[in-house]
């Protein structure tokens, strides 16, 4: 039998598979695909306290192994969210993880405090990275001092254990990892996705209606995985890679370099199902190498020549 | 309930370079699906192309369905190449389809296709037809060669009027030109439509202008199909607000007149 459960202190995980924000709906989109108990996690799609419109169309634009997207979290808010969605995820055998969204760092510490009484969610995950809400693509992510505010009022305001988004468009990511480590985070998650644009040179439109957009997909692999790396090597608290992971093997990498769990975002897009079909890729990769227990494999990238 | 499924390319046909016609072996999808229920269909294994391909179901039989495509980039040329036997992952059936038969004075329909937006129109046509309800179909190309799918229309003894841009075949105009000609003499009592942005535009105007209610079938890019995704977005007005609503959950067919056009 070979242990692909993950313990993040926090919060103990039957596999490291958890789907990601954004691209797993509230989960409820993939059950007629796949049965959610069977998977580590899911993070929902990020939430405002009030609902929010989103950005204009195209929200999508696809370019060579990649996805780029100007969704602008639309959604219902937190109170229709509490009323509406939370009933229907009571019960799951799998951890339900709240991707937190914010204007003001109180707005982010008030959905914490909010939702806090709900105990069928495991965690938070505080989506201080996302780039298509501000101008320019600007997320407090990208200031170590942002963060590191933003983590210690959410911390102070709730007792749900808190996962600290990253962006990758940042020159220093360990910089912004300590500062969330820091500010009390519990773990971080990297990467969300990153700015990039698309042109039609037929039209010289942009491709997407919000011009910028975050690109996601087997094309950011391995930046993101860099950037796990080094996020990895900077701080004490768990990390969970996230950034094109498609396969078995992919999320491996992930955990070679540091990860102790990953998340799986656009390959949900492509084949609903592929959360379940990369824990069982886990599963036989291990047994074909002989290792027992996958988090041995966490961090231990052979550096030696 | 939605399926995911590899199936079977049980038979192919194309039209040149440009039009193909897949029926593929899904027994549990064909019983499923009605009229303007579309596939998210997958291209390949490899990453590239990332996203699947929506497609209209174009007609069933008891065990298989088809899917009638225009070569128009990389996804549908890879797609087009598949050969018979080989096997393609689908999912579906997704979307509300068209609303059939609901008002008991819909008697009379007139189904209005641009290009390969005729592709759900047959599907409907049949069903329609099922209904004892009697179907005119206006299908429009920029050229003779757009309108591959005519005969199959006429095969099923359906009133089909054809337009071309370059009057290569039919009615010399626009396909909602030639609609406003045959309005002169005739009213349908409903309007289904799928094509183009501007035609479907068109076609608002026209729906409101003679108070003909009409069905529009929207195309948007999908990331997922089903829902999860937001990115398929298009304005449209429920009750009093009009917001983004997603065209492969809510659509991919609404009314013309919920439709706010940028
Ligand atoms: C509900 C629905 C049903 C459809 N039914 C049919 C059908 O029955 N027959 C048919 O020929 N076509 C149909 N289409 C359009 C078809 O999906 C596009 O032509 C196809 O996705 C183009 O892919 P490509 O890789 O060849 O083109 P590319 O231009 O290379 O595609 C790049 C990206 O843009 C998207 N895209 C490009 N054009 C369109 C478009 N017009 N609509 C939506 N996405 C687009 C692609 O999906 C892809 O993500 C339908 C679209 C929708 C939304
Ligand atoms: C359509 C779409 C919507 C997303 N929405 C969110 C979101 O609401 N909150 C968030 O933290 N990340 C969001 N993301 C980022 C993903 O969770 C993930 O970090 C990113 O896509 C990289 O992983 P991937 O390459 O596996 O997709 C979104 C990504 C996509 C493609
Ligand atoms: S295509 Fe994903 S929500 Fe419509």
């Amino acid at each position: 039998m070979v242990d692909i459960s993950v313990d993040l202190g926090f919060l103990k995980l039957k596999n490291p598979v958890i789907a990601a924000s954004g691209t797993f709906g509230y989960g409820i989109e993939f059950s007629p695909f796949i049965d959610l108990n069977q998977i580590g996690g899911f993070v929902v799609k990020g939430l405002y306290l009030s609902p929010k419109q989103g950005n204009p169309p195209p929200r999508l634009a696809e370019t060579a192994c990649g996805l780029m997207n100007s969704i602008g979290l639309q959604g219902i808010g937190v109170e229709r969210f509490s009323k509406e969605v939370l009933p229907q995820l009571k019960g799951l055998r799998s951890a339900l993880i709240i991707n937190i969204c914010g204007d003001t760092n109180e707005e982010y510490a008030r959905i914490a405090e909010y939702l806090d009484k709900h105990e069928e969610i495991s965690a938070y995950e505080l989506n201080i990275s996302c780039p298509n809400v501000k101008k320019e693509g600007l997320c407090p992510a990208q200031d170590p001092d942002d963060t590191y505010e933003i983590v210690k009022l959410v911390k102070k305001s709730c007792s749900t254990p808190v996962i600290t988004k990253l962006s990758p468009n940042v020159t220093d990511i360990s910089e912004i990892a300590l500062s969330a480590e820091e500010g009390g985070s519990d773990a971080v998650s990297l990467v969300n996705t990153f700015l990039a644009m698309g042109i039609d040179p037929e039209t010289r439109k942009p491709r997407l209606g919000n011009f910028f957009g975050g690109l996601s997909g087997p094309a950011i692999k391995p930046i993101a995985l860099r950037m796990v790396y080094q996020a990895a090597s900077a701080v004490q608290i768990p990390v969970i890679g996230i950034g094109g992971i498609a396969s078995g093997r992919d999320a491996i990498e992930f955990i070679i370099a540091g990860a102790k769990a990953v998340q799986v975002g656009t390959a949900n897009f492509t084949d609903p199902d592929s959360t379940l079909r990369i824990i069982d890729e886990i599963t036989a990769f291990c047994k074909e190498k002989k290792i027992k227990r996958l988090q041995d494999l966490s961090g231990a990238v052979d550096l030696n020549p | 309930m939605l399926k995911n499924q590899r199936a079977v390319i049980a038979g192919k046909k194309s039209w040149g370079n440009d039009y193909f016609l897949f029926s593929l072996e899904a027994p549990v999808i064909s019983r499923k699906s009605k009229p303007g229920q579309f596939l998210m269909v997958k291209i390949t294994d490899n990453p590239y192309p990332l996203l699947r391909r929506p497609f209209s179901i174009h007609a069933r039989n008891k065990h298989n369905i088809e899917i009638f495509f225009q070569n128009t980039g990389v996804g549908t040329s890879m797609l087009s190449q598949k050969q018979r036997g080989d096997k393609i992952e689908i999912l579906g059936p997704l979307g509300n389809g068209f609303h059939i038969g609901e008002r008991s004075e819909s008697k009379k329909a007139s189904l209005i296709g641009g290009g390969r937006g005729a592709a759900p129109l047959y599907f409907l046509a049949c069903e329609l037809v099922k209904k004892n309800i009697n179907v005119t179909v206006f299908y429009g190309g920029k050229s003779s060669e757009d309108l591959p799918i005519a005969s199959k229309f006429k095969k099923e003894n359906i009133r089909t009027l054809c337009s071309t841009e370059d009057g290569s075949s039919g009615f010399k105009g626009l396909v909602t030109d030639l609609l406003e000609t045959e309005l002169k003499t005739d009213t349908p009592s409903l309007i289904y439509a799928c094509g183009p942005e501007g035609m479907l535009k068109s076609l608002s105007k026209i729906s409101k202008k003679h108070q003909i209610p009409a069905e529009l079938s929207l195309e948007s890019i999908m990331g997922c199909g089903f829902g999860a995704c937001w990115g398929c977005v298009k304005k449209i007005k429920k009750g009093n607000t009009a917001e983004w609503h997603k065209v492969c959950e809510d659509g991919p067919v609404f009314s013309a007149g919920d439709i706010i056009w940028d």
